[in-house]
């Protein structure tokens, strides 16, 4: 595919935002509620070396791993559909997560307070491929409400990094979140000025890396 | 030393079972990797040379061009036919191919600044407005 042609900047028809966080954190709650449809649920198959895990002893060297990923839709205009994916909710499958955030307009991560450290992996991740995200701490009910400024201090983010709340069984709220994460791109990529060529996504390793690979993904 | 020969009557009982557990595979004949680059969030759109094929709804392929007549993207396609994400790129490839589907633009690697610029500012006022 041509992605240089300069007649083409109208002919991007579809976006997508990627919703990280740990397991439990709200993530499936939060693209149901902004879906204009059912979520949807895919699996893929991974392969991965096995280096670290430790269940798969049966099988050296190499693990096979169906994982589910659900997604949402959002018809924008006639001519723009968004997407909102769900990462798989457990950190051993990071190494899927390239497949899911090549191309993304931004990412969320949510955070359930009761469970700060699970969302390490995922703002690490998305730190490491540049992509613009906005961490969203999901309020549980009967949860000591932790404040934005706790959470950023507890989880060491960077100041340009916005740090919100937010219900992800509301609509409303969730749709405020993806703006906040669309806006952070947005005037991410305006500092970064015209030239770049590369904002979003890092340079891509080769594909099939040393340690990280998705044969069916 | 000579093949045995299986009678008819008891291969069948194994045999079916052992087939459905591998039809989506059966359908990519094996192959796992697509020739392309296929972003889940792709729409694919079904071509009038694909639109002019006879359908067949044993075969997946003509199932997917049927599909997208109305642009679906790669997730959803494996979404509808059951298979995964693997399967469907691999079908949707195979498609694109023999020009029977074409696949949309999506934001890559080598999307230019403005490319990117002009997406995210119309997701942002879509986001808005809905």
């Amino acid at each position: 595919m041509d992605y240089a042609r300069s007649d083409s900047v109208r002919s991007i028809k579809s976006a997508k935002i990627v919703v990280a966080g740990g397991f439990g954190a709200g993530k499936t709650t939060f693209v149901g509620s902004v879906s204009e449809i059912a979520p949807l649920r895919t699996e893929a198959v991974m392969t991965s070396a096995s280096e670290g895990v430790d269940e798969t002893a049966s099988v050296p060297g190499k693990i096979s791993t169906t994982v589910a990923m659900d997604f949402g839709r959002i018809t924008l205009a006639n001519d723009l559909v968004l997407y909102v994916f769900g990462t798989p909710g457990q950190h051993r499958f990071w190494f899927m997560w390239d497949d899911l955030v090549s191309g993304a307009v931004a990412a969320v991560v949510l955070v359930d307070t009761r469970r700060l450290a699970d969302c390490f992996a995922a703002i690490d991740f998305f730190e490491s491929r540049n992509l613009p995200f906005v961490v969203a701490i999901n309020q549980f009910e009967r949860t000591h409400q932790h404040s934005p400024d706790e959470v950023r201090e507890a989880l060491q983010i960077a100041p340009n990094v916005p740090v919100i709340s937010c219900d992800a069984r509301s609509h409303e709220s969730a749709r405020q979140t993806l703006i906040a994460a669309t806006e952070h791109a947005l005037s991410r990529l305006r500092t970064r000025g015209t030239g770049m060529r590369r904002v979003v996504a890092a340079p891509a390793a080769p594909a099939g890396g040393p340690h990280q690979r998705s044969d069916l993904g | 030393m000579t093949e045995p020969e299986w009678p008819a009557a008891e291969q069948q009982p194994t045999a079916r079972p052992r087939a459905s557990l591998a039809r989506p595979y059966s359908w990519t004949e094996g192959r796992t990797r697509p020739a392309i680059e296929l972003p889940i969030e792709a729409l694919v759109r079904t071509t009038p040379e694909g639109n002019a094929q006879p359908f067949n709804r044993s075969d997946a392929r003509s199932t997917l061009i049927q599909l997208c007549l109305r642009p679906h993207s790669t997730a959803e396609v494996a979404v509808e036919l059951g298979v995964p994400l693997g399967v469907a790129r691999v079908l949707i490839a195979d498609l694109v191919d023999s020009g029977f589907v074409t696949v949309l633009d999506t934001l890559g690697e080598h999307s230019t600044w403005d490319e990117r610029h002009d997406l995210i500012e119309r997701v942002l006022s879509g986001l808005r407005a809905i």
